[in-house]
């Protein structure tokens, strides 16, 4: 299971995170980011991807 | 044991090293950087840095437990390099042999050759430019911006959020006018207007007024304006200098294949980021830099996988790269946002909303839609975006 954790005071809901994963992350009717904290392992790569391309490098995931 | 020498120690560098990592390169990696700096997130330095209260700290990149291993040699770049004897000469005149070359050398701020004094004027493109004009700029600082793109306008939104009085010089008719185009151009220079800033467009500083330090400048037409704090913001120029003298077509950063592998090389060697022109099968035309903050993620990808695969002496995937380009900024509490090359468009359309409001604008040419720029409407980009990327298919 892969946690995941996206820091609000710094997202700017630019929205980079959902062409990444787009089952985790996505915006709202009003443009804000809703995500899910958790993930299966098999979803690592595209994770990464996700907090890679986040352009206020808000995302962190772990293991959990 | 072979080496790789990652020449530039910012995003680029970074996820090369990564990416060379994830394809299986286990050998030793040095990256070598000119700031004193691990890899670290710029955007905020004319934003968030700027305004106060971020250290260079917070703005550093995650680094992959995978890269663990890798050498950094920062605060002393590179000044030479000799391709045929696969070796790099830093500052300190330390010379690092190489199997394998990465070019993540970047960019730097064009400095115009003007006349007057020195002191007072000041360059945003590292954290300590950052940290030396944050203690510059407080209220009734007057501050002369020269340049009218995205730093300067970013720039210029920040000084009116401290205070200060700002005036921005730009020789170009409209506030990032190359990117935005004349009309969403316009409509962002009054949101600047309406929020205290003077432009003047179409204009250039002929002369830095004052003996020692800047007091204020003279522009083309005679206007002077006082100031004591100067940001130049007028373009960039390639980080290329330390390549001179081994054939390489360094016209316009460095030409590379869609794998990001370095066009007229005997040596592996791939190049990244800002300095690397590379082409671009969604859009085609000839190989461009693109000077957008996700190129050097997406090009340090293909690049190190290509280069992981030289380095075992397989051929590396050249298939068609189809990076969609990507732009944001914040100014004020507006958020521009584009996915395409509006740049390259003929024409445009204002598809949702008004420019002087939340709004959607299409970029078009003969081949269709070839960007789309919004103003507070992120979410109603996706659907274009998906557009964009057919274009490749």
């Amino acid at each position: 299971m892969i946690k995941i954790h996206v820091d609000m005071d710094k997202c700017q809901h630019y929205g980079q995170c959902c062409f990444e994963a787009d089952d985790v992350f996505a915006l709202d009717d009003d443009g804000k980011l809703v995500y899910q904290e958790e993930a299966s392992d098999d979803r690592l790569a595209d994770l990464e991807s996700a907090v890679d391309v986040c352009p206020m490098q808000a995302i962190t995931i772990t293991s959990a | 044991m072979t080496q790789v020498v990652i020449v530039g120690a910012g995003l680029g560098g970074l996820r090369v090293a990564e990416s060379l990592r994830a394809a299986g390169y286990t050998e030793h990696i040095v990256l070598v950087g000119d700031e004193d700096h691990l890899p670290y997130n710029r955007p905020p330095l004319s934003k968030e840095a700027l305004a106060g209260g971020v250290q260079v700290e917070d703005l550093h990149f995650r680094r992959k437990d995978s890269i663990d291993d890798v050498e950094w040699r920062l605060g002393s770049g590179v000044v030479a390099s000799d391709l045929t004897a696969r070796t790099v000469t830093l500052a300190d005149a330390t010379v690092l042999p190489f199997d394998a070359l990465v070019v993540a050398s970047g960019i730097r701020p064009r400095i115009l050759p003007i006349p007057g004094p020195t002191k007072g004027r000041h360059l945003l493109r590292t954290a300590d430019d950052a940290a030396g004009l944050r203690h510059e700029i407080a209220p009734g600082t007057s501050v002369v911006i020269m340049g009218a793109g995205f730093i300067g306008c970013e720039v210029a939104a920040t000084a009116r959020k401290l205070g200060a009085e700002v005036h921005v010089v730009a020789l170009d008719a409209e506030p990032m006018i190359r990117p935005l185009g004349a009309e969403l151009g316009a409509a962002m220079r009054r949101r600047h207007e309406a929020h205290g800033v003077n432009f003047h467009m179409g204009r250039t500083v002929a002369e830095f007024l004052g003996d020692d330090h800047v007091t204020g400048v003279r522009l083309d037409d005679g206007t002077e304006i006082d100031a004591t704090v100067i940001v130049e913001a007028v373009g960039s120029v390639t980080n290329t200098e330390w390549l001179e003298g081994n054939d390489l077509d360094l016209s316009d950063g460095l030409l590379v294949d869609s794998a990001m592998v370095v066009q007229g090389a005997d040596v592996p060697m791939v190049a990244v980021g800002d300095v690397a022109r590379h082409p671009n099968a969604l859009f085609g035309g000839p190989p461009r830099r693109i000077e957008h903050w996700n190129i050097p993620t997406e090009t340090g990808r293909r690049a190190g996988a290509a280069l992981a695969a030289l380095l075992r002496g397989d051929e590396p995937d050249r298939s068609a790269f189809t990076a969609m380009p990507s732009f944001w900024s914040d100014q004020y509490e507006y958020k521009i946002q584009s996915f395409g090359m509006p740049g390259i468009a003929t024409s445009s359309v204002v598809a949702a909303g008004s420019v002087d409001e939340p709004c959607v604008v299409e970029y078009h040419d003969d081949s269709g839609l070839v960007g789309v720029i919004g103003i507070d409407r992120t979410a109603d980009l996706a659907p274009y975006r998906k557009q964009l990327a057919q274009r490749g298919a």
